[in-house]
């Protein structure tokens, strides 16, 4: 097997692109991709992409993405699994340079949101459930998470207060990040007294929906050669699955799928959580944070929400989350989301983020889809 | 919309109608053709009995289309007492009166509807359990 190496990012600022399609995003970001890699051509395109057809009637994307980056001839598939859409695609692409079949491989993630509003946005998100059995409820992705966290502040007997500061960290990192969506501190005055969507998760515990693509150019190390010294490696590529529907799993608070994920990747890298010096987790909603915290191994079971209560989630604490601004902060183009995150984690590994810079060699991104059925967790390393 | 798609549930919407493991003993809704917990195939209809308590709970304010006319409305996941967790809406309760252990018992009520003269979901939906008549 060979390694796999990241000689190129590219990404659109999250926002509302109210005058741009998933096509103009997902094309501007490759093509900024490929400037950085210095690549002319790929070998292929793996684009993840979670509703598409749900909000804009367009199936078929990578083909369309392709072609409008002048790259018709390219293979091209578009990869599905919700949340966690954008990191599979990812992984799709380190295993086709990982197994040597292809050298150089274009990877992106879209999401064109702002097209559906209210109702039909929540319509959209919650088909990443039990269709059957939890949607036709009229529980929606947001109550689903709800469910979790009054459970989760009942049997852990914490506060509601207490998940303020994932949100507060995530928007102080945001801050500095000029590709974030809100780029605006937030108090605990303001968490608390937050609009409900489902209580008890309000509009501050929630990332917004938002457009935006992000891209990574990934390469063999044949075709990395002499770059090698200066390009990030990926050196944990790993995915898991765990019952699609909260109701089928043993003990919903615990995330299944997110600890044997994160347990493959540090097989993989032959580390453990300790060896991690920052972590893009899939705070989707405060409670995500929490029990991914727990589920990879850096908190015990009760115990994630108490590391954002103690600083250890900061940009100077023991592991460092959102460090550009996460989902909540960045913003959660569902289906690119899982590219942002390694775009981010390859800004921090080459000593690019600014303001946010975290003194690290070893990087974690995780990607969640639904509420918890795909879990997908990437490891890179600094050159 | 389909009509086929919802009336192909009836058994599980209306009978709360799920399968037991013969090996393992585990009861399971919903139904399955493999058991999750000792991957056998040899799963037999069981009927549950529709009480259980609360396991979780949450008021809904911004509903997916089709459930705007029910906001606010309480989802919840419900413990059955033969084992299953449940997710499904509490109903005939007062969102200030609902507690995480609290005995609840299934009903039949309008799920959703699809469109003003559209087709009407029905399915199961729990409300607190009717004090035993003496």
């Amino acid at each position: 097997m060979t390694k796999v190496y990241v000689v190129g990012i590219g990404q659109t600022p999250v926002r509302e692109h109210w005058d741009r399609s998933a096509r103009d995003l997902a094309v501007s970001s490759v093509l900024e991709a490929i400037e950085q890699a210095g690549v002319e051509k790929a070998d292929a395109i793996y684009v993840g992409n979670a509703l598409s057809g749900e909000v804009a009637g367009q199936e078929h994307l990578a083909a369309l993405v392709a072609d409008f980056a002048g790259m018709a001839g390219t293979e091209a598939v578009r990869i599905e699994a919700a949340g966690a859409s954008g990191a599979a695609a990812v992984r799709m692409g380190c295993l086709a340079v990982a197994s040597g079949l292809q050298e150089v491989v274009i990877v992106t993630g879209v999401e064109k949101m702002s097209d559906l509003t209210g109702p039909a946005v929540e319509e959209a998100l919650v088909t990443a459930t039990d269709e059957e059995y939890e949607a036709i409820h009229g529980l929606s992705l947001v109550a689903l998470n709800a469910l979790l966290m009054r459970r989760y502040i009942y049997e852990h007997h914490v506060e509601r207060s207490d998940f303020a500061h994932f949100s507060i960290n995530a928007h102080k990192n945001a801050s500095n990040n000029e590709y974030a969506m809100f780029r605006r501190p937030i108090t605990v005055d303001a968490f608390v007294n937050a609009r409900m969507i489902a209580d008890p998760i309000s509009l501050l515990d929630s990332a917004p929906v938002a457009d935006g693509a992000a891209s990574l150019v990934l390469c063999s190390e044949k075709v990395v050669g002499e770059r090698a010294n200066s390009a990030v490696e990926i050196v944990a590529s790993a995915a898991a699955t765990d019952a699609m529907a909260l109701h089928d799993r043993g003990n919903p608070l615990f995330l299944q799928g997110v600890y044997e994920s994160a347990q493959r990747a540090y097989a993989q890298a032959g580390i453990g959580p300790e060896d991690i010096d920052l972590f893009e987790l899939h705070d989707a909603f405060t409670i995500m944070g929490a029990l991914s915290l727990e589920g990879c191994g850096f908190a015990s079971e009760g115990e994630g929400v108490r590391l954002g209560i103690d600083g250890e989630i900061a940009l100077e604490g023991r592991i460092p989350i959102s460090t550009m601004g996460g989902l909540k902060g960045r913003g959660h183009p569902v289906g690119a989301t899982g590219v942002y995150q390694v775009v981010e984690l390859v800004q921090q590994l080459r000593g690019e983020a600014g303001a946010n810079q975290v003194d690290g060699r070893l990087g974690m991104a995780q990607s969640i889809g639904g509420s918890g059925a795909t879990v997908v967790t990437h490891i890179l390393k600094s050159p | 919309m389909s009509l086929a798609r919802h009336w192909r549930l009836q058994n599980q919407r209306y009978r709360l109608l799920g399968v037991q493991c013969e090996d393992c003993g585990a009861r399971l809704f919903p139904r399955r053709q493999v058991c999750p917990r000792c991957k056998s195939q040899n799963l037999q209809r069981y009927q549950f009995g529709g009480e259980g308590k609360v396991y979780s709970h949450t008021v809904v304010y911004d509903a997916p289309a089709g459930y705007e006319g029910f906001v606010p409305y309480i989802g919840a996941l419900v413990e059955l007492e033969e084992g299953p967790l449940i997710a499904a809406q509490l109903t005939d309760v007062d969102i200030d009166d609902v507690q995480i252990g609290m005995p609840v018992e299934m009903v039949t009520r309008r799920l959703r509807q699809y469109g003003e003269d559209g087709l009407i979901v029905y399915g199961y939906k729990f409300r607190p359990k009717l004090k035993e008549a003496p």
